[in-house]
């Protein structure tokens, strides 16, 4: 005789893309059908999939791109205050990747630029709408500002590697990417 | 004279030859202000050096400019003692009353202010060094005084005389200090003994290296000696190591300035028993005024026929000449030294081959501490069993301490090995105390309980180094102190070395900026293990100790600053909207981000 | 005694006068390493190398084999801080991977794969390093450089030319100099068939007109990881 088994708990997983440019979220999606696989594990909490606007409790927040904006920061902050495990997706989440390649730009000098130099763009000037988040002096990785746990490189990281770590992290095994799942670019 | 006329009279002077490229680049620099890049083509194009070369030795050291830093160039001592002598406070009044900030030069090109490692007066700092020239005990009516000097551009030599003096302080002799030996008789009794019985008798003796490793100076001569010279300029070659860029030592300032003699007589010792005919005295860049004092020193011993051919009536042939270093404290390193003495910049070899087998111009070489030579007359004198009755059984004879910081009367104090740190203390006046910092930065941090502990090889060796610090004193800057310098004075080489200091300077800035975390601690001790074992040289193997052993014994100095979270950031989110917020002019609440435990 | 050692329990052969690292590498055994190279003087400067010979940590590019040496190479104590050194090397310069020609056939890059770095663990430094572009057929650019001396030795040893020459102190000021007034490659007598133009193990010294000639997945360390490809005839 069998006891009905309750169905295992779902882990809570949310999402979000920072500075970045989505193809991390793209590759994870690549993973194509196995994602059905990986729904009989996980819901899904905030998360471009998903439109929910705020993070709950979750057991793992999964980050795309860094930080160049207090938006970010922001951002960052609620998904390491409701989140059991932060990864760290990508490139840019990881060194900071494209945006970062302004660091060794002074941000008045951008913002002059973009906005004042070159008259067309800026017509009213530097924004300064309170709607709009500002940029911070320079793109930092999230690592620098909150505990990251785990990293997968990559730009993107391929489905497979994101499968499998997140199959890796699901079962309770420490993540371990082999020759060929393991790249920078 | 032209320009190229001058930088043709110092090339002649140093006969075109490459190995000199420390000289000629001082001398040079000292006529011209600074280093060129039309002036480094000419010098390389005159040596046959690889421009590229010469830039590398030129942008190694501090003292060297390879961009102009202004007529006057003041750089004010920043080692803990100055520190605690209030030096901050004073070069920020220099820089207000010259509207200058640190490390720039003023618009119209006439002076730069900046800070550089310590610069060996401890005893009697605050200290700067204006053009390379030593001057002590700063206090703010000076500071107004010299800013007004800079103002009408008066010359270095019409500065006030006293300013330039540097004292002694010597306050306990012992056997080396309280000498009463006459210029010659010590050479004159190793002379009469011959090279190998004079090598028995240092090595019965067991004199040890002074600069504090305490290698058996017997052996390393006896090594030297036997070493085969090599090719076309075989030789050998004595060096004495006047580099004491350790922060906080300066006893061989005070040999320097006032018992020369015994130290070329030491060099003159070593030459007989290895078989050179020709010493070099490395003086560190910062003891430059000491340089024609020295250079006197070496042709009264001439005269004598103290030095050159037949010297004393014999067949023994010695000279010596002085290279001036030019600010960069790896230098003190033996192998980086010869580096160094060979025109190239401060990086230590890979070892072995080591320095009594290939060293200066790849020939045997024996490298020793001012002390260690100077010591060596008295064995030669007084002969090893009279040397041996001093100090313990593995450490025999005396040691000078160079004594600062929190303590009445600070200076040079000679004991025989085996004093007590408590014995010092007391000596030199020191009530309160927390913490001595022995051998310097790259040494050890002595607490209360290891007060009883002794000054010696088989307890704390030390290069002599001796910083006093009183209860008030906060251990977590000291080490801090260290750590830039460290970071400062790292040959950037190998990998280790030259981002793990700056690694371990910068947490140690999140932590005083009240960022830091236990997370940070640990990763301070994780640089500790890795550099400790992996770095190229002394340096890096030893830059963590100060932290490490603050760490250790003072924590509360760490842990009170600590945020009470697992993880911060380093630096401050909101001043990182600072650019955007001035560019916008937006100050609404989203226009801040808070930090830390507030968020 | 025989003319062996043991590396990782692995019998070795070697000659006298042979470092650990030649003999290994002779023998086909990886240890890792950047700034050592087969043809040219050693340099010593990366320390990716370190062993730990009878307990000891040393450089196995510099320590000559001795009959009988226990030398441990690949434990996870080394392999921790040889990590821990590639993440130094990352956050110092300015290593963006997915734009950089180099990668796919970078040491630097196959080295951290290998060592199964995740991610730079420190703070990144972003310093602001020259792109020199003078040159018709190379270009220099210094964001990626690891001061592994590399050109330096090739410039000098192969072709006998002293191009370039390191120079500058600590993390801030090391750098390598080109050797030319005006600092331009372009003002040296640099040739894109000297052997210092393929020498550099990581993205500095390029090729003009070669960038991605070879497509992702063909690429030298897409084949196969660096330990599997140790051969006397490196690149």
């Amino acid at each position: 005789m069998n006891a009905p088994m309750s169905p295992p708990k779902k882990l809570r997983v949310a999402t979000t893309s920072l500075a970045g440019c989505f193809g991390c979220h793209m590759s994870f999606l690549d993973i194509d059908e196995r994602i059905l696989k990986l729904l009989e594990l996980i819901e899904f909490d905030r998360s471009p999939l998903t439109d929910i606007k705020h993070c709950g409790p979750c057991d793992l927040g999964i980050i795309e791109g860094g930080l160049c904006n207090a938006e970010n920061v922001h951002v960052l902050r609620e998904f390491r205050r409701n989140c059991k495990i932060i990864l760290a997706l990508g490139a840019c989440a990881i060194n900071g990747g494209l945006p970062a390649q302004r660091n060794h730009l002074d941000l008045r000098d951008v913002l002059e630029e973009v906005y004042q130099t070159e008259h067309l763009l800026g017509r009213g000037g530097i924004p300064n709408d309170p709607e709009l988040p500002l940029p911070l002096n320079k793109v930092h990785p999230i690592h620098e500002v909150v505990k990251v746990d785990y990293f997968l490189p990559g730009c993107p990281p391929s489905a497979d590697a994101i499968w499998k770590l997140l199959t890796d992290l699901l079962a309770g095994r420490t993540p371990t990417l082999g020759h060929g799942l393991l790249h920078y670019d | 004279m032209s320009d190229t006329d001058m930088i043709d009279a110092v090339l002649d002077r140093h006969h075109h030859d490459g190995t000199r490229l420390m000289q000629i680049l001082r001398e040079t620099q000292e006529q011209l202000g600074w280093l060129s890049p039309a002036t480094l083509t000419h010098i390389a194009k005159a040596i046959a050096w690889p421009r590229a070369q010469v830039e590398g030795t030129a942008d190694f050291y501090s003292f060297f400019h390879t961009r102009p830093l202004g007529r006057y160039r003041v750089l004010w001592s920043d080692n803990i003692t100055d520190r605690m002598l209030g030096n901050t406070d004073l070069l920020e009044a220099m820089c207000k009353k010259l509207w200058l900030e640190p490390g720039r030069v003023s618009e119209d090109g006439l002076v730069s202010v900046d800070v550089t490692s310590c610069t060996g007066m401890c005893d009697q700092g605050p200290a700067v060094l204006v053009n390379c020239r030593a001057i002590t005990r700063m206090t703010p009516a000076r500071v107004g005084e010299m800013v007004g000097l800079i103002r009408s551009e008066t010359p270095l030599a019409e500065w006030p005389a006293e300013w330039f003096a540097v004292d002694d302080n010597i306050r306990r002799k012992d056997i080396l200090l309280a000498h009463d030996l006459v210029p010659g008789q010590a050479l004159a009794a190793a002379l009469e003994r011959g090279a190998e019985k004079m090598l028995a008798e240092i090595k019965a003796a067991r004199l040890r290296g002074r600069g504090g490793a305490g290698f058996a100076t017997g052996l390393k001569w006896e090594a030297c000696r036997s070493a085969a010279g090599h090719g076309a300029g075989a030789a050998h070659y004595v060096v004495c190591n006047a580099d004491e860029g350790e922060p906080g030592t300066f006893k061989d300032r005070v040999l320097l300035t006032s018992y020369a003699g015994l130290v070329f007589e030491g060099m003159s010792i070593a030459g007989l028993v290895v078989g050179a005919k020709k010493g070099l005295l490395y003086l560190r860049g910062e003891y430059r005024y000491l340089l024609e004092p020295l250079e006197s020193a070496l042709a009264v011993r001439r005269d004598a026929k103290l030095l050159g051919k037949n010297i004393l009536g014999t067949d023994f042939e010695f000279d010596i000449e002085i290279h001036l270093g030019a600010g960069a404290y790896i230098c003190g390193e033996e192998s980086a030294l010869i580096e160094s003495l060979e025109g190239k910049p401060g990086r230590p070899r890979i070892r072995p081959p080591f320095p009594v087998t290939h060293g200066y111009l790849d020939q045997p070489t024996t490298v020793n501490n001012v002390e260690t030579l100077a010591a060596s007359c008295l064995i030669a004198a007084h002969g090893s069993d009279w040397y041996a009755q001093h100090g313990t059984e593995k450490s025999t004879g005396s040691k000078i301490l160079s004594v600062s910081g929190d303590c009445e009367r600070p200076g040079i104090y000679e004991y025989p090995y085996g004093v007590a740190v408590r014995q010092v203390l007391e000596d030199c006046g020191a009530s309160d105390c927390q913490a001595v910092q022995i051998s310097g930065p790259s040494g050890m941090c002595a607490a209360e309980a290891e007060f009883d502990r002794k000054i010696a090889f088989e307890d704390i060796p030390t290069a002599g180094a001796f910083m006093v610090f009183d209860e008030t004193r906060d251990m977590f800057e000291v080490a801090r102190n260290f750590a830039h310098f460290f970071a400062h004075e790292s040959c950037g080489f190998c990998t280790p070395c030259r981002v793990g200091t700056t690694l371990v300077r910068n947490l140690m800035d999140k932590i005083a900026r009240n960022h830091g975390s236990p997370y940070d601690i640990d990763e301070l001790f994780k640089l500790h293990r890795l550099m400790q074992g992996a770095s190229h040289c002394g340096l890096g193997n030893t830059a963590c100790n100060p932290i490490f052993d603050t760490l250790n014994k003072f924590r509360p100095a760490y842990e009170h600053r600590l945020m009470s979270l697992d993880y911060e950031p380093a630096f401050d989110l909101d001043a990182a909207l600072s650019q955007a917020r001035q560019m916008t002019g937006r100050d609404d609440a989203a226009a801040h981000l808070k930090n830390g435990a507030e968020a | 005694m025989n003319n062996t050692f043991q590396l990782d329990g692995e019998e070795i052969p070697f000659t006298p006068g042979q470092t650990i690292m030649q003999a290994a590498t002779a023998h086909g055994s990886y240890i890792p390493h950047l700034c050592w190279h087969p043809d040219f003087s050693v340099h010593g400067s990366c320390k990716l190398c370190t062993v730990k010979v009878n307990g000891r940590f040393g450089s196995s590019c510099t320590m000559e084999a001795q009959p009988g040496m226990e030398v441990e190479n690949r434990t996870a104590e080394l392999d921790d801080k040889r990590r821990t050194l590639l993440q130094m090397l990352f956050v110092e310069g300015n290593h963006f991977c997915p734009s950089c020609e180099k990668s796919g056939d970078c040491k630097l890059q196959a080295t951290a794969y290998e060592l199964k770095m995740m991610s730079p663990h420190f703070d990144m430094f972003y310093p602001d390093r020259p792109v020199d572009a003078s040159h018709p057929d190379i270009l220099l650019d210094f964001n990626r450089c690891i001061m592994c001396g590399l050109c330096v030795a090739a410039s000098r040893e192969a072709d006998g030319k002293n191009i370039f020459a390191m120079g500058g102190r600590g993390l801030l000021g090391r750098r390598v100099h080109v050797s030319s007034e005006s600092g331009k490659l372009a003002d040296t007598d640099f040739a894109a068939t000297d052997r210092a133009a393929s020498i550099c193990p990581v993205g500095v010294i390029l090729s003009k007109r070669r960038g991605f000639v070879v497509p992702i997945g063909r690429r030298t360390y897409d084949l196969a990881p660096i330990s599997a490809q140790v051969t006397e005839k490196a690149p």
